[in-house]
């Protein structure tokens, strides 16, 4: 964003308390910017509460594309008399405040170089809403209307946005239309329309949707051909199995006799989320949970059981802010150590890291085939912000020639005709056995234990058997290494600086290089999106002096990560961290980097 | 541990099921418990049991947590498939296996602790699901592989054997599965196979879970003077109150099964059990009057055996949840793929 808000180039925020109903109203905001082909990303910042308490929707529109937070506020509109006095504060410089000018604000609570717009929004509603309940909502469409006015937003659109919303109920159409009809011609008589900047049509958003992480990954689930589900509920994961239910109990739905191909199981925990998991992996499903960081702390147990007995298993872990319950519904990527090595003993685990809604569709789809080639626990990390806020992401596009990848399992016909079957030995030279699935044939029939086992699958407490197993695994993970997606990688041989991010840092970190360059700073980037890191990591690293590693957590875990799986020399990774619990500012990034460099200079 | 494989030499003259096999064919690896565990009975009871069910051993699953019991899959069936879990987390293992496939048959093995300390929770919650499967908790009132300290199933007073006496009152897991509506409730005792193996043929053919509590004293940790688990203390105050008899679909009742106060329960398919009872007005499919008759007599010192209840009707976790009958293992990926199609009216709506 430049210095000064222009015409679609600036970030709305709308302070309101959760309970309210606002969401609705905030969408119809953001989708309007969408639709007239604004770039515009749209994030909630909201309370681990359900009633009474703060809440904030941001929505910057983006000109240039940027999607990620912009960390600065245009126009703030203050429906919280409890944050009004933040609120006021968080306004930059030269911006506007729209309060319910209902009741008198304090003098104190004023600004002298922001414009601030008093809006009756509350005494509107009342006067022309007659139950309590829609006294209360329609204020935020009236806000909608308000800002409709000053921003100079397509009325066509917002009203077929309101047509699309409640077709199927006409009356509350019409008392949506006339509360935003309410704040637009308050707004119009009243002050001065439109503002300096405004929103103005654009062809930018065409073969895209707003979306979140958590719908896409469901969608990714669902198109790989999960049917197996445990679960158990817990923000802000919540929403990827509410969705993967809504679809698959339309779309898996058997014509005939009216029973879904899907079990969907609300487990007691997430150690019984995860047991369900392995044991419908293990008799041969699809299967997939996903959590938040609590429970992949008390999954830990299994998923060291999953990766030694080598059964197939997918989770998405959408990380919000630890330690401990920590903030919940605050976004961070603090999991990354706890998931790579989950669980006690030499345990390593395939991670993925999607970058945004779009990619958490087909990594998380990705993650079914990689999970039953490599036999193995699949952890799909995304975070809140993926996963809760909307995106802008090209059309999700589903190959129609795609087969799963079930890896090696024993067909009827392979288990008739070999002499004796044996789970883990290493035939092929690649580290990864065959499987054979319960129920098939009785030559197939293998006994799955955590504990010590031999390469034929028979309980060991030999030490040179045990090894054998083990240093397989370790093969098994070099293989890993081919089959997990490669990095995102920008390189020009003229740069020397190197940046490294991972998930929800991409958007921030595309920005930061762009205000670098334009400082005369240019950069390589490359962005991991699965663990085992591939050659063209190590690659990356060797081809730099100094690398910046950016990522939302407290510990520089993807450093760590890259110093305990690479061959770097440590003093050139610059930790370049983001930790507050919300979404990471290109700003964080190029202040560090300059600093860095500052410093490097004064040396 | 079956890392000995038994010798498989079968004598031509043994007897053959349906399916033409022998007993043989359904035993496992050698058992490394020690000699005289409670446990290895059980075993024999249950290589009995399946062999006389005529179950094709590549169609049962066995599944266990962690403890001497829950190494029982390794000691019967070595065509099936086995899967030794971790500590008290076998049922949700089940539960997820189940869903995948529900024509398989599945047998848990578990023991007092793996079931009713750390485990406690997902066993209450795999019997609150009705997931059709046979859970067989081999109770001996200690953690035998962690050389014996008490487990929740101790008595008030059973002494342990360096002479502390538990204070803690029992879980008793028959009266905790009659209170949160488990549909089929057992128990029995290592030491009385004839007793036992019928309960478990049932336990395997009834529709739902069916809980078969074992008590099966550990010689080496719980067998002594005091302790409420002996073999001495269970075979003097176990009181049968029905001997259950297994009659397969469409077989002749025998005029002595019929004999004295029989209740007939039909299962699911067509297979009966019939209870003949030692107390004439127990009714094994009245849930209050069970969990009653239990708890007055386990006041008194008793251990009731025998099938405790049974109720056949009630939908199991895979009609609750309305799943299909073709198991969701082997559903092809055609009907599963929704298209791009719906994905696109899917983000019609992302807009
Ligand atoms: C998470 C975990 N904690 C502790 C143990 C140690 N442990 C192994 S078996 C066992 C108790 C088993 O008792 P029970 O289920 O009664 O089996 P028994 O040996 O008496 O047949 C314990 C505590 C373990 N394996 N895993
Ligand atoms: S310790 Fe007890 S339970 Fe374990 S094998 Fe020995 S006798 Fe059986
Ligand atoms: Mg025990």
């Amino acid at each position: 964003m430049s210095k000064q808000p222009r015409d679609n180039d600036f970030t709305i925020k709308i302070a309101n308390v959760n309970g309210t109903g606002s969401a609705s109203a905030n969408t119809l905001l953001m989708k309007t910017f969408f639709r007239m082909g604004i770039p515009v990303a749209g994030k909630n910042y909201f309370p681990s509460n359900i009633q009474g308490l703060p809440t904030w929707y941001e929505i910057r529109a983006s000109r240039d594309g940027y999607i990620c937070r912009s960390g600065r506020v245009d126009v703030m509109v203050a429906m919280n008399a409890e944050t009004y006095r933040k609120d006021l504060n968080d306004v930059a410089p030269g911006g506007y405040l729209i309060y319910d000018s209902t009741w008198p604000r304090a003098k104190q609570l004023a600004r002298e170089d922001i414009t601030i717009i008093g809006v009756p929004l509350a005494r509107m509603c009342n006067e022309h809403f007659t139950r309590a309940r829609e006294r209360v909502l329609m204020k935020n469409i009236a806000y909608v209307g308000v800002l409709a006015a000053l921003l100079e937003l397509d009325m066509a659109v917002v009203r077929a946005l309101l047509q699309e919303s409640f077709a199927a109920k006409p009356q509350l159409l019409e008392s949506n239309q006339a509360a935003f009809d309410l704040g637009y011609r308050y707004a119009k008589e009243t002050f001065t329309c439109p503002l300096p900047f405004r929103a103005q049509p654009m062809d930018a958003t065409g073969g895209h949707i707003m979306i979140d992480g958590n719908s896409t990954a469901a969608l990714g689930a669902l198109f790989a051909g999960a049917t197996v589900v445990g679960w158990y509920p817990i923000t802000p994961s919540t929403s990827v199995i509410d969705t993967f239910k809504r679809h698959a109990e339309r779309l898996r739905r058997d014509p005939e006799t009216g029973r879904t191909n899907v079990a969907i199981i609300q487990a007691e925990d997430e150690l019984a989320a995860i047991g369900m998991v392995l044991g419908a992996s293990w008799n041969g499903a699809r299967a997939f949970t996903s959590t938040s960081g609590p429970g992949i702390s008390l999954m830990s147990e299994f998923l060291g059981y999953g990766y030694f007995t080598e059964i197939p298993a997918v989770l998405v872990n959408v990380q919000r802010c630890g330690p401990s319950t920590g903030m919940p519904t605050r976004t961070q990527q603090a999991d990354i150590m706890a998931c790579a090595y989950a669980s006690h003993g030499d345990t390593r685990h395939v991670l993925l890291f999607p970058a945004n809604p779009e990619e958490a569709f087909y990594l998380t789809a990705q993650a079914f085939d990689l999970a039953e080639r490599l036999q193995t626990p699949v952890i799909v990390l995304t975070d809140l912000d993926i996963g809760m806020n909307d995106w802008m992401c090209r059309d999700l596009k589903w190959d129609a020639g795609y087969q799963p990848d079930r890896g090696k399992i024993m067909s009827r016909e392979q288990l008739e005709k070999i002499e004796k079957f044996h789970r883990y030995l290493d035939v092929d030279n690649d580290g990864i056995p065959w499987r054979s699935l319960p129920g098939v044939h009785a030559k197939g029939a293998y006994f799955t234990r955590g504990s010590g086992h031999n390469m034929y699958g028979a309980y060991t407490e030999d030490a040179k058997e045990y090894q054998a197993v083990v240093d397989r695994l370790r093969r098994k993970w070099e293989t890993a290494k081919q089959h997990v997606p490669a990095p995102v990688v920008e390189y020009s041989e003229r740069h020397r600086i190197g940046i490294i991010s991972i998930g929800s840092c991409d958007g921030a970190v595309r920005e930061a290089r762009d205000r670098l360059v334009a400082a005369g700073v240019a950069t390589n980037y490359l962005r991991v999106k699965a663990l085992p890191f591939n050659q063209q990591v190590q690659d990356f690293l060797d081809a730099h002096d100094r690398i910046y590693v950016v990522e939302q957590n407290r510990d520089a875990q993807l450093r760590s990560l890259l110093l305990l799986e690479t061959r770097v020399d440590p003093s050139k990774l610059v930790a370049t961290l983001h930790y507050d619990g919300l979404p990471i500012l290109a700003a964080s990034i190029v202040d560090g980097i300059n600093r860095d460099l500052a410093a490097g200079k004064a040396a | 541990m079956s890392f000995l494989q038994k010798p498989k030499v079968s004598h031509p003259g043994l007897p053959r099921n349906e399916l033409g096999l022998t007993v043989r064919d359904y035993e496992g690896g050698m058992s490394t418990l020690c000699a005289g565990c409670g446990h290895d009975s059980i075993t024999a009871a249950l290589i009995q049991a399946v062999f006389e069910l005529s179950i094709p051993p590549h169609r049962m699953a066995k599944l266990s947590g962690i403890g001497c019991s829950s190494k029982t899959p390794a000691y019967f069936a070595s065509a099936s498939h086995g899967f030794n879990s971790v500590h008290g987390r076998m049922p949700s293992v089940a539960t997820g296996a189940n869903a995948a496939n529900g024509e398989l048959v599945y047998i848990g093995l578990s023991g007092d602790g793996d079931t009713l300390s750390i485990g406690l929770g997902q066993f209450c919650h795999a019997i609150r699901r009705n997931l059709n499967m046979l859970y067989l908790l081999e109770n001996n009132g200690v953690y035998g592989l962690t050389k014996g300290q008490f487990s929740a199933s101790a008595d008030v007073g059973s002494k342990a054997k360096k002479g502390e006496v538990n204070q803690q009152p029992p879980i008793d897991p028959c009266l905790l599965a009659l209170s949160i509506g488990c549909t089929f409730v057992a128990r029995s005792f290592s030491g009385d196979k004839a007793h036992l193996v019928p309960l478990l043929k049932a336990g395997m053919r009834h529709r739902g879970f069916a809980l078969v509590d074992v008590i099966s004293p550990c010689v080496t940790f719980n067998d002594h003077e005091g302790s409420t688990k002996s073999y001495q203390f269970t075979r003097k105050n176990a009181q049968v109150v029905t001997y259950a008899d297994y009659v397969p679909p469409a077989t002749e009742i025998r005029s002595e099964q019929a004999a004295g106060t029989v209740q007939s329960v039909t299962l699911h398919d067509g297979s009966r059990v019939l209870l003949r009872k030692v107390g004439a007005d127990y009714d094994a499919t009245d849930r209050t009057g069970a969990f009653d008759y239990v708890s007055r007599h386990q006041a008194k010192g008793e251990i009731v055996t025998g099938l405790l209840f049974i109720d056949e009707g009630k939908p199991d976790m895979h009609q609750v949840q309305s799943l299909p009958d073709q198991p969701l293992n082997a559903v092809p990926y055609g009907k599963l793929n929704p298209g791009q199609k719906a994905l696109d009216a899917i983000q019609a709506r992302f807009r």
